[in-house]
């Protein structure tokens, strides 16, 4: 049990997708510009994550070394399907703000990572932890981005406005911001592993 | 660079130190500074104090939080960097704008990279460049001289060329709404001309840069070809003061002699291309900005060859 807690962990630290393995960072870059855009693709990522561990993990048996990718593909590509209609039916204006980002997720480095590097050599269970940790660690990372850029850049935290006549620095709602945020972050994080 | 030989000690020390590079550099950027204030008003002076306080207040943070010796400051970097960006203004800016600025510089631009020494981007412009992407409505908020009749607001002479006419005398002496150092060309000339025979900047880059721009715009700045009015760019905008003070950073700009006729044509090119085409009136920052990020690649590709070794 302590070691799957370890798998899960590992997602959120030591291994965070954003910070410490620097992957997905197309998408952090595109939706991060506010928490609520933020969130949610984090939580459908984390849907896609879980979901094509499991199954690859399911039959990492039968798939065969060198077709291995496009197998990959095809069951991130179900997920991905499920979680963009699901998202048009009860959150179409989640929907509309990602846009094309949700079918993006099939492309996401972080999906293809932990299905390659993870689910293809671990048992199912082991891949259920790893996929929630990487997951968590994800939208973690993106409700921290979209938190700091939706504060500075539109002078609100979800929705709300913080400061009455803050005149917010539209910079950080731009694509210059988010390349800043997530670098300072980056060095941030570092900093805080190396003084450990 | 060409006179560098190494022999055994013992040396002579020439004198030059980085502190004193970066005061006289101050000193020549003074009498635009001074042109500004007369022009502009008192304001322009305030936003002048306020910016060289934000970078020597950051700087002095910053070191602090490195560990490093907060003495570093007193090198003089710090305020010239608060100097330029204050230059780059326009005088009536709210007064959190050069503190904003002179502290994104020097945090941003100059400190997480290492310091002094260490920066890709020429600080103050990185400080501008992201003021200018925030807030652009008081970046663009330009100021008459005080002695103008309608003294609240008014379009650089560059944003609105094609409605006004200035005659030549008044680009030079800087009669026209502006950033706080940029428009007094003659006085800006004096301090280039003090940098130049003081050996402290060669004219390769300012002279590739104006040149480029001075021929790009004569070709393409017109109606047909060949038919532009390259003497209202040369004298509009912040070719002069970005050629002479800020292109020639030491730390962002290439090595070699051959690498900075490269970055000031690339400099040239980019400004004139975004004058002529871009959707920005000016460019002059963000070329400068764009080619100090090719500077490693320039310095690559212009490396001089080690004497007595032939080439392979």
């Amino acid at each position: 049990m302590k070691k799957l807690f370890k798998e899960f962990l590992k997602g959120i630290f030591r291994e965070n997708p954003t910070f410490a393995l620097a992957l997905g960072l197309c998408q952090t870059l595109a939706v991060s510009t506010s928490i609520v855009n933020g969130f949610g693709m984090g939580v459908a990522a984390t849907f896609v994550i879980l979901g094509s561990n499991i199954i690859v993990s399911a039959i990492r048996n039968f798939i065969p070394s060198k077709i291995r990718i496009p197998c990959f593909i095809v069951i991130i590509a179900t997920f991905v399907t499920i979680v963009e209609l699901v998202m048009k039916a009860y959150f179409p204006l989640l929907s509309k703000a990602l846009g094309i980002f949700v079918p993006l997720i099939v492309v996401n480095c972080i999906v293809m990572a932990r299905a390659e590097a993870f689910a293809s050599k671990h048992t199912v269970v082991k891949s259920i932890f790893d996929g929630l940790g990487m997951g968590a660690g994800f939208t973690l990372a993106l409700v921290l981005i979209s938190g700091i850029r939706e504060a500075f850049g539109n002078g609100t935290l979800l929705g709300l406005v913080i400061v009455r006549n803050f005149e917010p620095a539209l910079l950080f709602i731009l694509a210059p911001g988010a390349l800043l945020v997530i670098g300072i972050l980056i060095g941030i994080v570092n900093l805080l592993s190396q003084r450990r | 660079m060409n006179n560098l030989t190494v022999s055994p000690a013992p040396h002579i020390k020439s004198g030059l130190t980085t502190q004193r590079i970066m005061w006289i550099v101050i000193l020549a950027l003074l009498p635009a500074g001074l042109a500004g204030v007369y022009i502009f008003g008192i304001c322009s002076l305030k936003v002048i104090f306020i910016s060289i306080i934000s970078c020597i207040l950051s700087e002095a943070i910053f070191l602090k939080f490195r560990q490093r010796d907060t003495r570093i400051i007193l090198d003089g970097s710090a305020i010239l960097t608060g100097l330029i960006l204050a230059y780059n203004l326009p005088p009536e800016v709210p007064f959190w704008i050069p503190v904003v600025g002179g502290a994104v510089s020097i945090i941003i631009g100059k400190q997480l990279f290492g310091g002094l020494g260490h920066n890709i981007f020429n600080p103050a412009l990185v400080g501008r460049a992201f003021l200018q992407i925030s807030w652009p409505v008081y970046m663009t908020t330009w100021k008459n001289p005080r002695w103008a009749l309608d003294a609240v607001s008014s379009a650089t002479p560059l944003a609105k060329e094609k409605a006004v006419n200035f005659s030549y005398i008044d680009l030079f002496l800087g009669n026209h709404g502006g950033c706080i150092g940029e428009v007094c060309i003659l006085m800006l000339l004096i301090g280039a001309l003090i940098l130049i025979f003081t050996n402290i900047i060669s004219f390769h880059i300012p002279a590739s840069f104006i040149g480029t721009v001075v021929v790009l715009t004569w070709i393409f700045g017109g109606d047909g070809f060949f038919k532009g009015d390259f003497v209202f760019h040369l004298l509009a905008g912040g070719l002069v003061l970005g050629a002479f003070f800020m292109a020639t950073d030491y730390v962002t700009c290439p090595l070699t002699n051959k690498g900075k006729l490269i970055f000031g044509i690339g400099c040239g090119i980019l400004t004139s291309l975004i004058r002529l085409k871009g959707s920005y009136p000016e460019g002059v920052s963000y070329a400068i900005l764009f080619m100090n990020a090719m500077v490693p690649l320039i310095d690559r590709y212009t490396k001089t060859r080690i004497y007595g070794i032939s080439k392979t």
